[in-house]
């Protein structure tokens, strides 16, 4: 096995050393009838050539998102990313190195998770970021928990217009906890009214903006009304890339940011991993959960970095932690780094514009569409379509000519009156020829 | 004297060995460059990307456009590389040396792995594209799944957990909801733990409401069927037992805790962060589990990438498996289905936005493919007899934890040797840093004063491995040669000596702002 350095004679002579004739002899703790006789029922190993071919095959019957044209988004979206990304988080040093508990031979993944932080903080315009989360969706059910703490209440009021699954795992974890979660109607013209909703006992607030149908919010009167009874607002978002171009949720007042990263610099992966962005106010730093880097300096006075705050983990404190975690998402926040640098604010701005400017032709576009209507008014790069008849089969439809038109709502949010209804996105990848792709392949649907 | 980035440092006094102690005027030590912050190379006009400004247009953003800068430099791509690179060049790396990390299975990343995982048909596509364009995906999954269920022994898996901890939470919302599904919700609600226990399994119960119970372990670190009968009752969910445990021992009386657990009404939830000592050799369903979260990063080296993204799925015994969460893969005719919303199932939720860490799955299955049945169960056979070999190698000059036990993939020992000598754990870990070695797990299992915990995997040739023994025998000689210097100055040769842990925790500085937050002022305390 071509992983495995140990020769048979090496094996001998070590066991020789160690003091036993059989290998069994050191898995004699496993009763004697539950130790395996025989090899699992499984293929024997394969080469690097076999296992390329049997995957390669496997990979092959997937629609790859840059061989179509491409307007599927909803919480993951397809952005160009720069070639020496992926080339920096492939280097060994990063890639194969572990969490950096001894910092003095990992300053090099603290000091890019101090970059990250601060890139993050730069970006929500709030005072603090931590290392990173699992994911957007899972960060959203963390700030959830964050707010409980730190208001001593139990009631989270979820907007309309949030992910569906992001609400969903909030409501998996708050059932759980015994917490309570409501979730307002789904809200596609994000005309709800959700200051209505909070009361003394409400700890937070969760809105996503732009929200899954598209829509901009403006969030400031929400966090007004969060901080007149006491609760806190948190701001979710999707797509980062719309940070270079709409106002930043701690321009309006949000107390957690909970957002997902995959935009800038990781692929689609088909939902996995990502990278979730996490940032709060300063008042609340020492509640936020998840892994911090701080800076500090070494027994010779020089600046250095330090995993930090440590006394609110589990490894610390175990059942008293603010969250059981117990990793981040490091080589996808470096990948997000990275971009990021090569991007600058400058370049943030630029794609960002790049992104509306598309979404803004290609609803100018399937508004020309029979049987198509626009719904937002004001949207960043994807928006909501109002297709006749049942948008599920439309997208299977547009799927078999070879075109990946959107996401339809049905399939997050099943049940009647959100069957007729599209996400749309367009990111910077997208031609006029894939927007014309759409609009005839939509014509030929319909 | 100022750095290359301008920036004030405080006086060198080093106690390192004089030939290192000489200054440069840049403070670089040859391939030991000193690397400012993003913030303080780049310009904010700066960008390494070239995208043209989109053609006029009536934008949408309504009345949300943003007004504050961004305020974030950027970087020509010569520029980024060059960063990037540096900052590498200050990490240590399962490529570049051993990794004794107990409990954390550092083994070799196969970069086939990684070319597979970037196929575009695996990497470029999308968690909610139509079904029928990523059968392909799904298959993968499908048959990874069908791996992890061959190797426990189970019939159930859930794929969505991001991580270790994430699949413990996932395992026990399974528990919780098959307790509601019994109606007794409101009557069980303690989760045991022992002593050894990895601190994610206290941490996860509380989490999810659960109070914990304390089980103290035997001197030998396993855990002894009395000790769970007498925590036993009513009021008890589960016990939550990693095995082999902590303390690198594989528990013997599994069996009996199975039963007895079984007995009481509980279910039993196996932390897997060490199954990699056991693949092909037992199978936890054999044992008696109803949940186990297994680490791909761990067992089935998807690489750790400085701290995640890692993956956790959860095999699941058939008393659990209706309680999965959503989404889950099901067969009908041909075609493969992703079951999103439950089906009238009794799928207790969703834990994530999609479908799992497809990245992960990727890796982890081409490492299987690659083994194979046999390699998998020859891995672990090494695993078993590197960590021995190490324990047995150095058992005359350091404390086995447990005399001469036998250990499973990792070797524990106590600091009792290091008694008297003014040499702490802590020393001793930071002078392997000198020469050349990562430390391994130290102060952890908690049960045991002092703990380094010696992990080696596989992955290590006989020579690497003598090497490293040889260097950790000349550490502890010259412990009991009263070298101390040696060890409380330690690290001498890393790109930095220790950190000051305790003042980043008491004023955190957290990111980086226009002012440099370390002032001569500060750096004079």
């Amino acid at each position: 096995m071509r992983y495995l350095p140990l020769t048979p004679d090496d094996r001998a002579s070590m066991m020789q050393r160690v003091g036993v004739t059989e290998i069994d002899e050191l898995f004699a703790d496993i009763p004697a009838d539950k130790l395996l006789k025989a090899p699992l029922d499984l293929p024997a190993g394969k080469s690097e050539l076999e296992v390329s071919r049997l995957l390669g095959g496997l990979a092959k019957r997937n629609l790859a998102a840059s061989d179509a044209p491409f307007f599927v988004g909803a919480g993951a979206y397809k952005h160009h990313v720069p070639a020496s990304v992926d080339h920096l988080i492939q280097r060994s040093e990063f890639l194969t190195s572990y969490t950096p508990y001894q910092p003095e031979i990992a300053q090099g993944t603290l000091q890019y998770l101090f970059e990250f932080q601060t890139q993050v903080a730069c970006l929500t315009a709030m005072d603090a970021a931590n290392a990173s989360m699992y994911d957007g969706s899972t960060g959203t059910a963390e700030a959830v928990l964050m707010a409980h703490r730190v208001t001593r209440r139990n009631k989270a009021v979820l907007s309309g217009g949030l992910h569906p699954h992001y609400a969903g795992v909030v409501r998996t974890m708050s059932h759980m906890a015994r917490d309570e979660a409501v979730t307002l109607p789904p809200d596609p013209a994000a005309g709800e009214d959700i200051i209505a909703s909070i009361d003394s006992a409400t700890s937070c607030v969760v809105v996503q903006n732009p929200d899954f149908f598209g829509n901009l919010r403006d969030l400031a009167p929400i966090a007004a009304a969060c901080h007149a009874h006491g609760a806190l607002l948190i701001a979710v978002f999707t797509e980062a890339v719309s940070l270079g171009l709409i106002t930043p949720p701690g321009d309006m007042g949000a107390d957690i940011v909970a957002g997902e990263g995959q935009s800038i610099g990781n692929p689609l992966t088909f939902g996995g991993p990502y990278v979730g962005l996490f940032a709060t106010r300063q008042k609340y730093v020492r509640q936020m959960p998840g892994r911090l880097c701080g800076e500090t300096v070494d027994a010779q006075g020089r600046r250095g970095f330090v995993l930090t705050l440590s006394t609110r983990e589990q490894h610390i404190r175990r059942e008293k932690a603010t969250s059981n975690i117990c990793t981040n998402s490091g080589l996808c926040a470096l990948a997000f780094t990275i971009h990021m640098t090569l991007l600058g604010g400058t370049g943030l701005k630029r794609l960002a514009r790049v992104n509306h400017a598309n979404a803004v032709k290609l609803a100018d576009l399937l508004a020309r569409v029979p049987n198509v209507e626009v719904l937002n008014d004001s949207f960043f790069n994807e928006f909501t379509i109002r297709v006749k008849g049942d948008a599920a089969g439309v997208i299977e439809k547009l799927a078999a000519r070879g075109v990946l038109g959107g996401v339809p709502v049905s399939r997050l949010l099943p049940g009647p009156g959100l069957d007729d209804l599209i996400v749309v996105a367009s990111t910077e990848v997208n031609t006029d020829d894939d927007r014309e792709a759409l609009a005839e392949a939509l014509k030929g649907a319909l | 004297m100022l750095n290359n980035q301008g920036r004030p440092t405080a006086p060198h006094e080093s106690s390192a060995p004089a030939q290192s102690a000489r200054k440069t005027f840049t403070s670089n030590r040859a391939l030991q460059i000193e690397e400012a912050l993003i913030f303080e190379i780049g310009g904010n006009s700066a960008t390494g990307v070239d995208i043209d400004e989109p053609a006029a247009f009536a934008p949408r953003l309504g009345a949300h456009e943003r007004a504050s800068p961004i305020g974030l430099p950027g970087l020509s791509e010569p520029e980024t590389l060059r960063h990037y690179v540096r900052l590498s060049q200050k990490n240590y790396s399962i490529d570049a040396g051993l990794y004794p990390l107990g409990s954390c299975t550092m083994k070799h990343n196969p970069r086939l792995n990684e070319a597979m995982a970037r196929l575009p048909g695996f990497g470029d596509i999308h968690p909610l594209q139509p079904q029928s364009t990523v059968q392909g995906a799904l298959e993968l999954i499908d048959a990874l799944a069908h791996w992890l269920m061959t190797m426990t022994g189970t019939h159930a898996v859930a794929m969505t957990p991001k991580a270790g901890a994430h699949g413990e939470m996932c395992g026990m919302m399974a528990i919780r909801a098959a307790i509601e599904a019994r109606g007794e919700s409101g009557a069980r609600n303690v989760v045991l733990v022992p002593d050894s226990a990895h601190g994610t399994n206290p941490a996860t119960a509380a989490l999810i409401g659960f109070t914990v119970r304390a089980v103290p372990a035997r001197d030998d670190g396993t855990l002894a069927i009395e000790a769970v009968q007498a925590a036993l009752g009513p009021d008890v969910a589960a016990i939550m037992l990693t095995n082999p445990n902590t303390c690198g021992l594989f528990e013997r009386d599994v069996i009996a805790v199975a039963e007895a657990v079984h007995a009481a009404g509980a279910y039993f939830y196996c932390d897997g962060a060490n199954f990699n000592a056991i693949v092909g050799k037992a199978r936890p369903g054999d044992l008696g589990i109803d949940a186990m979260h297994i680490n791909l990063h761990k067992t089935f080296s998807t690489p750790h990438g400085g701290g995640g993204p890692g993956a956790g799925p959860v095999v699941l015994s058939d008393r659990l498996a209706p309680f999965a969460p959503l989404p889950f893969i099901t067969r009908a005719g041909g075609a493969l289905r992703l079951e999103e919303h439950g089906g009238g199932g009794q799928a207790f939720g969703r834990i994530t936005a999609f479908h799992g860490q497809m990245g992960m799955f990727v890796r982890a299955y081409a490492y299987m493919l690659s083994h194979g049945s046999d390699g998998m169960r020859q891995a672990s056979e090494d695993a078993v007899l590197n960590a021995n070999y190490a324990r047995v190698c150095l058992s005359d000059l350091m404390s086995p934890a447990f005399g001469a036990r036998t250990c499973m993939h990792e070797a524990l020992f106590s600091d009792e040797w290091l008694k008297g000598t003014g040499v702490t754990t802590l020393d001793f870990a930071k002078a392997m840093i000198d020469e050349g070695y990562h430390p391994m797990t130290v102060y952890f299992p908690l049960i045991v004063h002092g703990a380094m915990l010696i992990e080696p995997t596989e992955s290590e040739s006989r020579a690497s491995l003598d090497l490293f023994i040889m260097a950790l025998r000349d550490l502890a000689f010259a412990v009991k040669r009263g070298d101390t210097a040696r060890f409380t100055g330690a690290p001498y040769f890393a790109p930095r000596g220790r950190l000051d842990e305790t003042r980043a925790a008491r004023q955190p500085v957290l990111r980086w702002r226009p002012r440099a937050p370390v002032s001569d002022a500060q750096a004079a305390e």
